[in-house]
């Protein structure tokens, strides 16, 4: 067994050769699409985090196109298994930094435990403040220790105002405070951290629904977003993840965290196939200046490499 | 979902279970849809082929169980290799008495690190032991005032001064530890990627300084295919001790685990279920693979088969199958005598699945053969070939019966040894034929 493993592990320190040249070196220029090749396919769709039943209807597409063992160019292959998943990701192209329709604009930012939500808060605001933007933020996570402090520091970096209290006070009497001197103070935007949750945790998830119904009380068409930080090197449980949130807090749009790893990420594939939840940011670091709107090419083009 | 999933399992090991023989063909299926199964529990893609291979390769050459079905028995392959990979016992976290011991806590960002340390020192706490904790975040914000509220709250020292010189720092705070007398001094450090050259090195350096007896990697059980890059590249720079998976108190199978302990043979060590102090279990292998299959269905089986190894081997014991003698048979009978009503104990015996219900066998029939047996020498019964003219009548004389039943007797043993031996290759379906055999004595 520790051989088979030994064998394995050799395989994976090796940095992958890029997809295009995996291909061709399967491929030639010109060959039959069999069964290896597909199993190729396959196998980087997989590990890619996409999850099995959407790598396996993209395989069953390139099937029909191409019709197993008839000839096929490799190039033609790649792009047709290019558009195949930008198609799945379609929509997502359209977004644009969202135009802040309302004033104040609130976003509600949750996801399971240390995805990175404070951090994308912390990002956010920065990317608000330098278009100009009033920005407040407010420190809703009164669970985790520290976590104050935490944001804390990042609105200081971003230079926002920050509303907040102690650890174990009520996060929906933070939300109330906030979303009030929201108003008062006539900012453009209020960010809102919550505590990082499971969620399969109903009284959890209850809290989150509080919250949310706390803020629409005072303004009744928000929060006007909500926005889910998943991380990148998630697996297939990030399809229950976003299920859950998006049924608590009608979540809408993903941030897709850490993509500066080696994780693909893929699981945002499957998630906008069944739930239809694009994703918007994308956060590649630790620095305020790390967060970059979410474009789908770039995207699909760094699942097929490394 | 997790019904789902079970749903999914179930209907794999169900084509499993109806076959009667297993082939290259009809493997094929279970296989691949065990295959999915794996794949949806985030095990990695390289590690689920190897796995298949292994298990598609066993069940192939197998040594057949003679009491469950092939299928049952591949499943029962499936799950020891599941097993073997993720380390057939616990392996435990070992403090030794009397020895100060350093822990060095290291990962990917947001992995449940800094808690661990809380929850770490609180087990140790538990078994007698004076821990601490030394700061060695200087990143990310508020590292250092998590770990002292943290520690705070649950009444555990936190060293958390750290200069401009993180190494240097550290040192003097370990050093401040043991002083004051903390005897697991465990140490958190900043989440990093594994591909950060230079935070990597950062940890090489820690480690060259600071010497820690252990360094567990901690991972969240969320983690999908990228597991076993991060494991294996903490491995090549680190050479951890072991693993610890987080996070596991949500519904994700944590396939993660068993890709990380494939790629790199190191132990796990913890698991983590929540985020309070007490929310960390120590590992234990069995259980974890029913969690990734999500049966408790399929342990009961296993274990059956298991079961049914064992007994079978003590049989095979007993019947010395390839060399049978008539001494063999002779304490056969012996042993069955003492066990009680031979027809009970047949009853008792798998043939194939079926009992041998029905089948009748009068314990009056040996009686004869005992009193043929006991009229041999030692080295006929070794060797009943040397049993000519002569010795048959000596045989049918000394047991009160007549060369007729000699002949029967030595006739019909022949042919059990034949059978017996091919009964050692193909399972005790055939021991039904003994019967006849007896009858005719
Ligand atoms: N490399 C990398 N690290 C990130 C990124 N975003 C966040 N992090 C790190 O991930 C860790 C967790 O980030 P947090 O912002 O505290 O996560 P959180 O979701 O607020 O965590 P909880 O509040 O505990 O649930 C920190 O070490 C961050 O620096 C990213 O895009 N890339
Ligand atoms: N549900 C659950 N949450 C956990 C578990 N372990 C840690 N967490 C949470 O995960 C988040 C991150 O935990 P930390 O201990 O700060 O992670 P870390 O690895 O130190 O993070 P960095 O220092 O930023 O790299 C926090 O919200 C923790 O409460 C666990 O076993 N279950
Ligand atoms: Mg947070
Ligand atoms: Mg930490």
């Amino acid at each position: 067994m520790k051989n088979e493993f030994e064998k394995l592990k050799d395989s994976l320190s090796k940095t992958r050769k890029g997809f295009l040249s995996r291909i061709i070196g399967i491929l030639g220029k010109k060959r039959k699409i069999d069964e290896e090749i597909l199993e190729n396919i396959e196998q980087i769709l997989i590990e890619g985090d996409i999850g099995f039943s959407a790598s396996m209807s993209i395989i069953e597409n390139i099937k029909e196109k191409f019709r197993v063992n008839k000839e096929c160019d490799s190039d033609n292959l790649f792009l047709f298994l290019k558009e195949e998943i930008l198609k799945m990701l379609e929509n997502s192209e359209s977004f644009q930094e969202e135009k802040l329709g309302k004033k104040p604009w609130i976003i509600l930012v949750v996801g399971v435990n240390g995805t990175g939500k404070t951090t994308t808060i912390g990002k956010l605001a920065y990317c608000y403040k330098n278009s100009d933007k009033d920005v407040l933020v407010a420190a809703a996570d009164t669970y985790r220790a520290a976590a104050v402090e935490q944001l804390d520091i990042w609105r200081k970096r971003a230079n926002v105002d920050l509303i907040g209290t102690q650890q174990g006070a009520d996060p929906a009497a933070v939300v109330y405070d906030s979303v009030k001197a929201a108003l008062s103070r006539n900012v453009d935007v209020l960010i809102i951290d919550t505590a990082g949750r499971m969620h399969t945790k109903v009284n959890l998830m209850e809290e989150l629904k509080k919250v949310k119904r706390v803020i629409a009380k005072i303004i009744p068409d928000a929060p006007h977003e909500v926005l889910l930080i998943l991380d990148a090197n998630m697996g297939q449980n990030a399809i229950n993840q976003a299920k859950e949130f998006l049924k608590a807090t009608k979540v809408t749009g993903i941030v897709l965290t850490k993509l500066d790893g080696t994780a693909k990420g893929g699981v945002i594939i499957p998630i906008k196939l069944e739930l239809g939840l694009p994703v918007k940011y994308i956060g590649i670091g630790e620095d305020i200046s790390d967060l970059e709107i979410f474009e789908p090419k770039r995207f699909v083009e760094a699942l097929f490499s490394f | 979902m997790l019904e789902e999933f079970t749903e999914k399992i179930n209907i794999a090991f169900k084509k499993l279970r109806g076959l009667a023989t297993i082939n290259e063909k009809n493997i094929n299926e279970p296989l691949r849809d065990l295959k999915r199964v794996l794949l949806e529990a985030d095990v990695n893609y390289k590690v689920v082929k190897s796995l298949m291979e292994q298990v598609q390769k066993k069940s192939l050459g197998q040594e057949v169980i003679r009491s469950i079905t092939p299928g049952q028995q591949v499943i029962k392959i499936f799950y020891d290799e599941l097993k073997k990979i993720l380390g057939n016992s616990t392996s435990e976290f070992i403090m030794r008495p009397n020895n100060p011991m350093t822990v060095m806590i290291v990962g990917l960002q947001g992995s449940g690190k800094t808690t661990l340390c809380v929850k770490l020192s609180h087990y140790a706490r538990k078994k007698g032991r004076k821990p601490s904790i030394i700061a060695a975040d200087p990143y990310r914000p508020a590292a250092a005032k998590q770990l002292e509220i943290m520690g705070k709250a649950t009444n555990i020292p936190v060293f958390s001064r750290i200069t401009e010189d993180l190494i240097l720092s550290t040192k003097e705070n370990i050093e401040d530890a043991k002083k004051s007398g903390y005897d697991i001094i465990i140490m958190d450090t900043a989440g990093r990627l594994h591909i950060d050259e230079e935070m990597m090195d950062e940890l090489v350096e820690l480690k060259q300084e600071v010497v820690p007896d252990e360094i567990l990697l901690v991972t969240d059980g969320m983690t999908g295919q990228d597991a076993v890059k991060t494991a294996v590249e903490f491995q090549k720079k680190l050479d951890f001790t072991g693993i610890v998976i987080t996070k596991l108190d949500g519904d994700a199978k944590g396939g993660a685990a068993l890709s990380m302990s494939a790629v790199t043979g190191k132990p796990i060590k913890f698991i983590g279920i929540g985020e309070k102090l007490g929310d960390i279990e120590v590992f234990h292998p069995d259980r974890f693979a029913s969690r990734i299959l999500g049966m408790g269905d399929i342990i009961s089986l296993v274990e059956k088969a298991e079961h049914a190894t064992d007994r079978e081997r003590e049989l095979q014991k007993k019947l010395k199958l390839d060399n049978f003698t008539f001494q063999d048979f002779y304490d056969q009978i012996q042993q069955l005598k003492k066990m009680g009503p031979i027809q009970q104990i047949l009853e008792m015996i798998p043939f194939g699945g079926k009992s041998l219900k029905g089948l009748k066998i009068d314990d009056k029939q040996f009686v004869k053969i005992e009193a043929l047996i006991n009229s041999m020498t030692k080295e006929e019964r070794e060797n009943p070939r040397i049993i000519n003219g002569n010795r048959k009548k000596r045989i049918a004389k000394g047991s009160g019966t007549n060369i007729e039943d000699v002949n029967r007797l030595l006739k019909q043993f022949i042919q059990m040894q034949k059978m017996l031996k091919n009964f050692s290759r193909f399972g005790l379906k055939k021991f039904g034929k003994m019967q006849t055999l007896f009858g005719g004595i």
